[in-house]
């Protein structure tokens, strides 16, 4: 197509020739060509909006969505122009007792989402539990500990420890969205809570509502902003930045609407928990492992 | 202990969410002391009637002033009408605002028409037109329209009373459905904002009334200041008991988060509560309340002492206002650890922009007495200079 177009620029007749037999089929293709690429660009856009699953789940190639969204199969892969009729549902497990807090995730989404320092999308939280009945709860460094300079604990002193990495809840009952005075906060249909920066007005409303400190002002849009999962990778069929960054697979997305999926299977096992349970929030973050001793 | 998400390392809400209360608190009590001489004709209360309804107008007319220096996008601050979420409680806002100021308006401009009217036949000139605009055309006023309006004043003084329950109620309620944050969920927060707001409007009725007064070397009627006294002392009875009933019903209930709220109360708001808000605010005020409202008490003494108690009183509202609203934002959502606020001097939420927002209402309630006679009331009313 590029060659046929370019003999078309490199011809060299000039306006007397616009009536032309041959002028008039070139024409004719060039419009036929801009049809054809224009009407790719919106199958492309179609198929970006849609990611890789189709109305009941199913991938072009035969597997699963979720399994494709696991997998992290690239854009060009999903079946263009189908986009999503069904339910989705997504949702996140951590795994507190896999989590080894190497920081990895931080970096991964302050550089996927461009945050600004003094604020996150996530965080991992370290609680020590000592041997003489004290906790203490601080955050992993960004960096991970090699090199932070932090002091190190004496492991003889502890009797426990683990970490609990936290981002946005995504929950069903947000109440986030519903206090958000001007819808600028809304639900997508795959169930990810979302901000319109440009339709927020920056009344902070629903960062006092999140009981999860999940978010913040953005000092460079003046917006809300918090986690999204990542809704531009995920809609890809990608994973979360921080998902991808993980080298233990503490951190697991996934449908949960479908039965087959890793983050359903890891769920099946062990009873899995959710932050501040009592407010009624339905979070979709869900916990395996998480101790009583979290907030 | 201290462990703070890293999100809560600073608070969202600064004092200008501490002053937008505070102002409708006040626009709301001034509205209620002129309702109980438009609806309830209590005349004990007609020197002050005509300066309540445009205390309240003046201080309504600048309440968005700090939600707007407090809104990141001020420019949007419209999209709360035109796309609202009904889901939404602040959403309301705009709606009950624009209602209420609309109310408000149209009951000053019914009070004041026959004044307006008369000096827009009188004056000439720049001054003349500015009547004859503000009388709308009507040059006029026959017995029967002045009958009519006194029909429609009362009507909307009854339907102001519950729209400021509503106005302030409803700014309690932002904070009382804040699952999120136990220093603030409460379904008393909603009274508590209501009868506070009562508190502050008779205090600062009194205070303008008495120093108005002062300054325009007249004496202030003593039976309005006593009954302005003894109404003082009545909401702010009722206020502190609401307050200390909530704090009381958390600590004996000890839920999971009262280590935190305790810690809060005798570490970061250890003057501000203890000290402003229940010392100095509430017992003070009541205590010279108490006094002032004895009839044996020369009324030049209870002038004083209710003066002084009505300031104490201001203070109060603010202090409870900023430990509501401030306060409940000091203590991360960890519950695990405290975050530091200091009002900066600067900037569109600093010292200077605090000063200019509370002074603003009484620089229009200023304008609005040159061009509305407040104390026509007195030409038919003893009156005696001071002395001094």
């Amino acid at each position: 197509m590029r060659d046929q177009a370019g003999e078309s620029t490199d011809c060299g007749c000039s306006g007397d020739c616009a009536d032309s037999g041959e002028s008039l089929a070139r024409r004719e293709f060039l419009r036929g060509a801009t049809t054809v690429v224009l009407g790719g660009l919106s199958l492309s856009y179609l198929s970006v909006a849609a990611a890789d699953i189709n109305s009941d789940g199913q991938s072009q190639d035969g597997t699963d969505g979720s399994a494709a969204q696991e997998t992290g199969s690239p854009v060009t892969e999903s079946p263009a122009g189908n986009p999503p009729e069904g339910d989705i549902l997504f949702g996140f497990l951590v795994d507190t007792g896999t989590c080894i807090g190497t920081g990895k995730c931080l970096s991964a989404c302050r550089t996927e989402n461009d945050v600004p320092e003094g604020n996150s999308r996530t965080w991992v939280e370290r609680y020590v539990h000592f041997k003489d009945g004290r906790l203490q709860v601080d955050l992993v460094p960004e960096t991970g500990y090699a090199g932070s300079g932090l002091p190190l604990i004496d492991p003889d002193e502890v009797d426990r420890s683990y970490f609990v990495p936290k981002l946005c809840n995504h929950c069903e009952d947000a109440p986030c969205t519903q206090v958000c005075p001007v819808h600028a906060s809304f639900t997508s249909p795959e169930g990810v809570e979302l901000v319109d920066p440009n339709r927020c007005i920056g009344c902070a409303y629903c960062v006092q509502a999140c009981p999860y400190g999940a978010r913040f002002i953005n000092p460079e849009t003046s917006s809300a902003d918090k986690c999204t999962w990542c809704y531009h990778r995920i809609m890809r069929g990608e994973k979360p930045a921080c998902v991808e960054a993980c080298p233990v697979d503490a951190r697991v997305f996934g449908r949960l609407d479908d039965p087959r999926s890793e983050i359903n299977k890891r769920l099946a096992k062990v009873p899995a928990s959710v932050l501040k349970e009592h407010l009624g929030t339905h979070p979709k973050l869900h916990y395996l492992g998480l101790s009583g001793d979290v907030t | 202990m201290e462990f703070v998400f890293p999100n809560d390392s600073h608070i969202p809400w600064s004092i200008m969410i501490v002053l937008y209360p505070y102002i409708t608190g006040l626009v709301a009590g001034a509205f209620v002391v002129s309702a109980l001489y438009h609806v309830f004709n209590q005349q004990v209360f007609r020197p002050v009637a005509k300066l309540a309804l445009v205390t309240a107008l003046c201080f309504c007319s600048c309440a968005t002033l700090p939600l707007l220096l407090h809104l990141h996008h001020p420019l949007r601050a419209f999209n709360i009408m035109f796309t609202p979420n009904v889901r939404s409680a602040m959403a309301g806002f705009g709606f009950i605002y624009s209602l209420y100021m609309l109310l408000l308006i149209v009951e000053v401009w019914l009070v004041f028409r026959p004044d307006i009217v008369e000096r827009a036949k009188s004056h000439t000139g720049a001054t003349g037109f500015l009547y004859r605009v503000l009388a709308l055309g009507d040059r006029e006023i026959t017995p029967g329209a002045r009958t009519l309006d006194e029909w429609f004043i009362r009507a909307l003084a009854i339907a102001g009373i519950p729209a400021a329950c509503v106005l302030h109620g409803y700014v309690g309620f932002l904070f009382g459905a804040i699952k999120a944050n136990p220093w603030w969920s409460t379904a008393l927060m909603p009274v508590i904002f209501l009868v506070s707001a009562v508190v502050s409007g008779i205090a600062a009725l009194l205070v303008l009334y008495l120093v108005l007064s002062r300054w325009r070397r007249v004496v202030p009627d003593a039976e309005c200041v006593r009954a302005l006294t003894r109404c003082l002392w009545i909401s702010l009875v009722l206020a502190v008991s609401l307050e200390l009933l909530e704090m009381i019903h958390m600590a004996y209930e000890s839920g999971a988060e009262w280590h935190v709220i305790s810690s809060l109360l005798s570490e970061k708001l250890s003057v501000s509560y203890g000290v402003i808000q229940l010392l100095l605010g509430s017992i003070c005020p009541f205590v010279l309340l108490l006094i002032a409202m004895q009839r044996r008490i020369r009324p030049a003494v209870a002038n004083i002492l209710g003066g002084t108690a009505a300031v104490l009183t201001l203070v109060q509202v603010f202090a409870m206002r900023w430990n509501v609203v401030v306060g409940g934002q000091l203590f991360s959502k960890s519950f695990r650890g405290f975050v530091e606020y200091s009002v900066p001097v600067g900037g569109r939420e600093g010292l200077v922009a605090v000063v200019i927002v509370l002074a603003l209402p009484l620089g229009v309630l200023w304008v609005a007495a040159k061009l509305l006679p407040l104390w026509q009331h007195e030409e038919s009313s003893d009156t005696e200079m001071v002395s001094s």
